[in-house]
């Protein structure tokens, strides 16, 4: 079998906030369609990650960075990069979903309308094709214009991401994105998340070792800003290499 | 028991103090209706002063406080915003903005009669407008803009900030997320605080008296270098430089300047509100 296509490197990366060390030293590769798991406890870096992939920290003052990201080999920090144009290759699901003002159909074209999308046949197929990947259309397929805060919290956060998907993204990075769902919902978002990464590349920082367990192709585990340990999950959740990653997955801190 | 007496004579209180604020707007209004409206007729409303301003109607004061709100919502409106805009969405804090800040705080707080005697320094006799329309809609603008920028600024930073990094999550440029989300959602809050500006404009006299007002001049002006008449300083003219005025006439521009500004605000308060429902929540 060939070796798994790289596609994001994360490369001696070091990041500061306020003056504090948010993440040390991190060297990680993530392979392209596969679900990466980052956890870890609160505090750890997961989050601070996440956003500096498709560098959502820029939005932050008082930010000191080094090192690289490279996506599909090219430094997303280099200068002259369109941001614009990154954050559509790399989408993002936030813990908490927050719809944008207007219906459903407005939140899931806001993206490619942004992006200078015109064309209603396109706009039209667009909008069919993310609700479905998200697992929402069949709920939503009648009142595409009804304001969008007016569903269930959990098809809110589908609907999360079926507005990431329909950038047409080639990664896409979640937050806890199931943090304020029920069993039922989560279980749909799991489901939709395992058919979506046979088109994207996925990392998820989930919201229990549960979670990590059963959607980890790869795992990272993160504790006060390091990389503990990497590898395949059924490795890391089974016989972790590191004592502090055992001693967290059998839940004996966190 | 006791709790519950000091809780009634609380909410008693509380309810007297709303009612002191409002008993004397009901009495302005009620005693400048009661003694001026004997004045009101088509005649007053559509024609020109005669004998001395004792007589006719007061058609150009109309007009010009008209045309200089106007002129002051077009100057103001768009700077004002676009401040705001600049302040909220785009300045870094650093010292400049906390100055800028300081300074529109400050700006608000000047008398009336000091932007008149800096649009007289400034548009009239500098930049050589002479008394103009133009002169006094821009000098009236000046005195408008912090009141907008500081509302506007308040209603921009009132969107939650979340909803900027959802839009540059989905590849929104920052201007984007601004156009597409954020002034939408403002633009209640923006209106709210433009009416106040505009309507505090229309009613002032000190900024206007040097700048475009005119004391007595029949006519509807019809250039932006017109001087004209407006209602404002009309009556301050009728109320104290003309003798022998009659009060229904006195009572009767009150009422119309009165009218003027209510029905300004009546409008720009629909505006608010079919803004407010066309805005999805």
């Amino acid at each position: 079998m060939a070796a798994p296509e790289i596609k994001i490197q994360i490369q001696n990366l070091t990041y500061a906030y306020d003056g504090k060390a948010a993440l040390r030293d991190i060297t990680l590769n993530v392979a392209a369609n596969t679900v990466t798991v980052f956890f870890g406890p609160a505090g750890g870096g997961k989050t601070t990650l996440l956003r500096l992939i498709n560098r959502l920290n820029d939005l932050l003052d008082g930010t000191a960075m080094q090192g690289q990201i490279l996506l599909d080999g090219a430094d997303i920090y280099a200068p002259g990069t369109d941001v614009a144009a990154l954050r559509r290759r790399v989408g993002m699901v936030f813990a908490l979903p927050l719809p944008l003002p207007g219906t459903i159909r407005d939140n899931v074209l806001y993206g490619p309308l942004r992006a200078g999308i015109r064309d209603r046949g396109r706009l039209d197929e667009i909008l069919l094709r993310s609700l479905t990947q998200a697992a929402l259309w069949d709920e939503v397929e009648d009142r595409l214009d009804r304001p969008a805060n007016a569903l269930s919290g959990g098809q809110q956060q589908r609907l999360c991401i079926a507005r990431s998907l329909a950038l047409g993204p080639e990664v896409l990075l979640l937050d806890e994105p199931t943090s304020g769902l029920d069993p039922i919902s989560t279980g749909k978002v799991e489901r939709s998340l395992r058919d979506l990464k046979e088109h994207y590349t996925i990392i998820i920082v989930p919201h229990s070792i549960q979670q990590a367990a059963r959607l980890a192709d790869d795992a990272a585990f993160f504790l006060m800003g390091e990389l503990i340990e990497h590898g395949p999950g059924n490795e890391l959740f089974t016989r972790p290499r590191d004592q502090r990653t055992e001693d967290y997955v059998t839940g004996r801190f966190g | 028991m006791k709790r519950q007496w000091i809780q009634r004579l609380g909410f008693a209180l509380l309810t007297l103090a709303a009612l002191v604020v409002v008993a004397p707007i009901l009495l302005v209004i009620g005693s400048v209706v009661v003694q001026g409206v004997g004045a009101i007729s088509w005649e007053f409303l559509t024609t020109m002063p005669r004998s001395g301003m004792k007589e006719g109607g007061i058609l150009p004061a109309i007009a010009g406080t008209l045309v200089l709100t106007l002129g002051t919502a077009l100057a103001a409106i768009p700077v004002g915003v676009g401040g705001a805009i600049y302040l909220a969405e785009y300045a870094r804090d650093t010292w400049l903005t906390r100055a800028i800040r300081l300074a529109i705080i400050n700006l608000a707080g000047i008398p009336s009669v000091v932007y008149g005697l800096f649009g007289l320094g400034l548009f009239v006799l500098f930049l050589q407008l002479g008394t103009s329309i133009v002169a006094g809609s821009l000098t009236l603008a000046i005195m408008t803009l912090p009141v907008i920028i500081s509302a506007a600024e308040e209603a921009l930073r009132a969107v939650p900030v979340e909803f900027r990094t959802v839009s540059a999550s989905l590849g929104g440029t920052r201007w984007q997320g601004i156009r597409h989300i954020v002034l939408p959602q403002a633009l209640p809050g923006i209106i709210t605080g433009v009416i106040l500006g505009l309507l505090r404009a229309a009613g002032e006299t000190a900024p206007i008296m040097f700048t475009v007002a005119a004391f007595y001049l029949p006519r509807v002006p019809t250039a932006l270098s017109d001087e004209t008449m407006a209602l404002p300083y009309h009556l301050y003219v009728i109320s104290t430089q003309v003798p022998g005025m009659p009060l229904s006439v006195q009572y009767g521009t009150a009422l119309v300047l009165l009218m003027v500004i209510l029905s300004l605000n009546l409008v720009a308060t629909l505006m608010r509100g079919y803004f407010r429902r066309r805005r999805p929540w």
